[in-house]
């Protein structure tokens, strides 16, 4: 994860599909542009889903970091619409 | 003189248990009718019906309880607002679709647009049984495209540039059928696995992935007294022609092969679907 400066993170494995999005949408809004947010996610319909979601609100997915417990770390840098 | 049902039923006019009371089907293609339409439907239903009218199970508007008597009236009255009467009875039935790509984050293709150009090409047209199309903009499938005797699906053929690619790892994960692999620096999608959901594109954060419109068409879908599932015997169509001649050879199959009262997918069943098939894929080459 070195590669990118974390400016926060959330996690949202302790939510279900469509809160998992708001929860991160909310995060996202915290941030000043350019700031990068590390998003903490389960397998299944969050990892599927809330990658595309993200990108449909204008921001920048820069990696989908693979756990080896089964959990997903989306990197996020915040963009403004 | 007596009235002519056969003729009422074919014009849109279905009898009613109620002596001389009909519902009144509209045309409606792909679910879509526009506010003006609206308006001069609910002014008909009012003037004419019982105040109400009915949405049927496969996008129609229906008016009940028209009196034998005011059908030319209210024909007359709803063609002022270019409302214009359905079908029923052997003939191609009302085209369905979904609002596809047009409004739709998922939508592969232009549902809507597709449902129009086969409403113009074949409604109506008379055939040994009903006929249905039925056109959905993805694998969602909200407009059920099986159940139809041709139906469409949207789809998309894909491509991965690689210059693009940050190799994030997002399209391995959005692609729920696993035929995406990465490895060292290397994309690969498995032909098979694929079923052209488009996932991947509108996944992609970086646009490395494109996809261009494609068409999965499904024959022999029935959903009434019989319950048959259309199949998908052709591998995925890459332009709108193709469909087109896909379409004209499997109706015109129907028309020259189906017993009358007999619906595509019985038709498909008592002759087989290898002779069929080898129809299709010719229609399909060009």
């Amino acid at each position: 994860m070195a590669e990118f400066r974390i400016t926060d993170t959330v996690d949202i494995t302790d939510v279900v599909c469509p809160v998992t999005f708001v929860k991160a949408k909310v995060a996202l809004e915290e941030l000043e542009e350019g700031e990068i947010l590390s998003i903490h996610m389960n397998d299944g319909e969050p990892v599927q889903n809330v990658p595309r979601s993200i990108k449909e609100e204008g921001h920048r997915v820069l990696k989908l970091i693979h756990n080896d417990d089964g959990t997903y770390d989306l990197i996020v840098q915040k963009t403004e619409a | 003189m007596a009235a002519d049902y056969a003729t009422l039923k074919a014009g849109g006019f279905m009898r009613q248990k109620q002596k001389d009371m009909f519902s009144m089907r509209l045309r409606v293609v792909g679910g879509t009718v526009t506010a003006q339409q609206l308006k001069a439907i609910a002014e008909a239903a009012e003037k004419f019906g019982h105040s109400y009218v009915h949405l049927t199970s496969r996008q129609g508007v229906e008016i009940p309880f028209i009196r034998l008597e005011e059908i030319d009236e209210v024909k007359d009255f709803l063609a002022a607002s270019d409302v214009q009467p359905g079908v029923c009875g052997p003939r191609v039935r009302t085209v369905t679709a979904c609002q596809g790509g047009r409004c739709c984050p998922s939508g592969c293709i232009d549902a809507l647009e597709i449902a129009e150009e086969l409403d113009r090409r074949y409604f109506g047209r008379q055939l040994p049984h009903k006929f249905k199309f039925g056109v959905t903009g993805c694998q969602n499938n909200c407009l059920k495209a099986e159940e139809n005797d041709l139906g469409v699906k949207g789809g998309m053929v894909i491509d991965w540039n690689r210059e693009e690619c940050i190799f994030c790892g997002v399209c391995e994960k959005a692609c729920r059928r696993g035929a995406i692999s990465i490895t060292d620096g290397e994309i690969r999608v498995a032909p098979d696995q694929c079923n052209h959901c488009g996932r991947c594109v509108t996944a992609c954060p970086t646009g490395a992935w494109k996809g261009s419109e494609g068409f999965l068409v499904s024959f022999g879908g029935t959903f009434g007294n019989d319950i048959q599932k259309g199949r998908e015997i052709l591998p995925v169509i890459r332009d709108r022609e193709t469909l087109l001649r896909v379409a004209d050879a499997a109706i015109d199959y129907f028309a020259d092969n189906a017993q009358p009262g007999e619906r595509f997918a019985k038709t498909l069943e008592r002759l087989g679907w290898e002779s069929f098939t080898e129809k299709m894929l010719n229609a399909y080459s060009g």
